[in-house]
């Protein structure tokens, strides 16, 4: 070394990266009205199709269904969400921008603090049209909006725990378009093996059993209890509190791994 | 004086395939350094290396005296990178692009902004800055590419193929700005396929092949290797192999261009012009055109690497 210079950025100089990522891409979504405006297409459509369609089948003894679905919904469309993450970042390696940052004294793991955050941004918007879309189809929480505000709360850190996994995922593969397909792998079974859509007891024994350790399940279940006050509390949010540590522990390691990679 | 990039011995290898072989290079502080070499010559995988994207297998690398492996920060805070292909952001406007790479830089952002205008105004975007980097030609991008690599003042710029794919205006104006980098003091490692390019621009010259440099000096040094002079004769295409064969010993190898109907003796002797007249008018092969050149660093290119240059 020829003269002391700090060899490790600060924790300042990482934020006000990230901070810069962040506004990236923040800037880069609202510039695509039309992209935000078909982004809520589909999780309303999952609404009225369960809605009107499916709900009349499906048994949730004395919970209305509409209030035993929200719940649900608002979790898979937040899951749903955390796929940009990875899709995102891929196009980004694709275009070859990420080598341009790459090159740059930043901290390279703030090209994913940014995007990550910036998703939490765009889901804090998906979860209040659905919310509203929810209270027009007759969605009633029995709670306090205390307890609403943090059951999405809730919601907002297993999404941002699922934009990790998407990163993981959306770094590992060649292009855009596999991206996309590989993450509806991972996240199309396991929102509907649990209880989003219908009580997970109705299931078979084996798939019921997948259904209670999956993560979803315990979010919803969570999400469930502090809405509408149906089932418990604390064991669900344990539940959802160590997967959610437990997958940023795994994922954010390996997301920077594969993003040094890429 | 210290040596602005400095590289001993790098290795980089992807599996079987080995992109560098050992190579050893030093660039001057305050000059153009052209390296050129045929496509998939590890010119690329060189710039990867010296602007730590990629760590190389074996052997070290320094720029300014800071090692690419051990010391990136530092590495990166001296650089700039402008690849072959633009790496900028086609949903932001040329003017976000490079405010957002001055606010990378630490800058405040007052000051981000004022050196994303003076890019602008200085490349020529001026009237573009405000639109969508997705409407600008490929010549656009690639200046707002460069324009984006200068944006911190590095001491040190790896420019890697900055002309491929230009038109010539662009490419003239390209080479302009390297001139002014020289003028400025910075230190500018240009990888090229053209010759032409490499012979305009650096001062010195390596020949990257399989990896390696094969043969590195000024341009004068280099094409002092060819020989004193090349003589350049032209025949009927058809006749090309017939003229070759008549002509083959004035020379330890002639360059045959059948296609064109050309052949490339370097010569040392002055008589063997003559001579190479004289040979091929008594075996009835007409001459379409004979001249005598100094040579090129297409000659320096096909003596070295027993291709023919892009």
């Amino acid at each position: 070394m020829i003269a002391s210079e700090p060899t490790r950025l600060t924790l300042g100089e990482v934020l006000a990266d990230s901070r810069v990522m962040a506004a990236r891409q923040l800037r880069k979504t609202l510039r695509k009205p039309v992209y935000v405006i078909f982004a809520f297409v589909q999780p309303v459509m999952f609404v009225l199709l369960f809605r009107f369609v499916f709900g009349g089948a499906i048994d949730t003894g004395d919970v209305d269904y509409v209030d035993f679905l929200m719940p649900g919904i608002i979790v898979q469309t937040a899951v749903f969400g955390a796929l940009m993450t990875g899709i995102g970042l891929n196009t980004d390696v694709a275009t070859g921008v990420v080598d341009r940052f790459r090159s740059l004294p930043i901290s390279r793991s703030a090209v994913l603090f940014g995007r990550t955050a910036a998703d939490i941004v765009q889901n804090v918007m998906t979860l209040i049209v659905m919310m509203l879309v929810g209270i027009a189809v007759g969605f009633r929480p029995s709670e306090p909006v205390w307890s609403i505000a943090f059951a999405l709360l809730i919601v907002l850190a297993f999404s941002y725990t699922f934009s990790w996994i998407s990163a993981f995922v959306g770094l590992s593969v060649k292009d855009p378009e596999t991206a996309q397909s590989a993450g509806f792998i991972w996240v199309f079974p396991l929102t509907f093996v649990s209880s989003a859509f219908v009580p997970a007891e109705s299931m078979p024994d084996w798939l019921e059993a997948f259904a209670n350790i999956n993560p979803i399940t315990l979010v919803v279940d969570t999400v469930r209890a502090l809405m509408i006050g149906e089932g418990e509390v604390t064991g669900p949010l344990l539940g959802t509190t160590a997967w959610l540590v437990g997958l940023l522990a795994v994922f954010v390691p390996l997301s920077m791994r594969a993003f040094r990679r890429a | 004086m210290t040596a602005a990039i400095q590289a001993e011995g790098v290795r980089q290898t992807f599996g079987d395939v080995v992109a560098l072989d050992g190579l050893d290079l030093t660039v001057e502080a305050g000059t153009v350094f052209g390296l050129l070499g045929p496509n998939g010559a590890g010119k690329t995988t060189l710039v990867e290396v010296l602007s730590t994207l990629l760590e190389p297998t074996g052997g070290c690398a320094r720029i300014l005296g800071h090692d690419v492996v051990a010391e990136p920060l530092a590495v990166r805070r001296r650089i700039g990178l402008a690849g072959q292909f633009a790496a900028v952001d086609e949903e932001l406007t040329g003017r976000e692009n490079l405010e957002m790479v001055g606010r990378l830089y630490r800058l405040p952002v007052r000051e981000a902004k004022a050196r994303a205008a003076d890019v602008l105004e200085r490349f020529g975007l001026t009237e573009a800055a405000d639109r969508r980097v997705s409407t600008y030609s490929g010549g656009m991008r690639r200046r707002l590419d460069l324009g984006a690599s200068l944006t911190g003042r590095p001491p040190v710029m790896l420019l890697d193929e900055p002309t491929t794919g230009l038109d010539p205006r662009t490419r003239q104006e390209l080479w302009n700005t390297v001139d002014q980098l020289r003028r400025d003091g910075t230190t500018v490692l240009l990888t090229t396929q053209y010759l032409e390019e490499a012979d305009r621009l650096a001062q010195r010259i390596a020949v990257v092949d399989h990896g390696k440099i094969a043969a590195e000096g000024t341009a004068k040094e280099l094409k002092a290797t060819v020989g004193a002079e090349v003589l350049s004769v032209r025949v009927d295409p058809t006749h090309s192999a017939d003229a070759a064969a008549v002509l083959a010993d004035l020379t330890d190898e002639p360059i045959v261009d059948a296609v064109a109907g050309e052949i490339r003796l370097a010569i040392t002797n002055p008589s063997a012009s003559a001579e190479a007249v004289r040979r091929l008018d008594s075996n009835g092969l007409p001459i379409a055109a004979i001249e005598l050149q100094q040579p090129s660093l297409d000659d320096v290119f096909l003596t070295l690497t027993g291709k023919k240059a892009a």
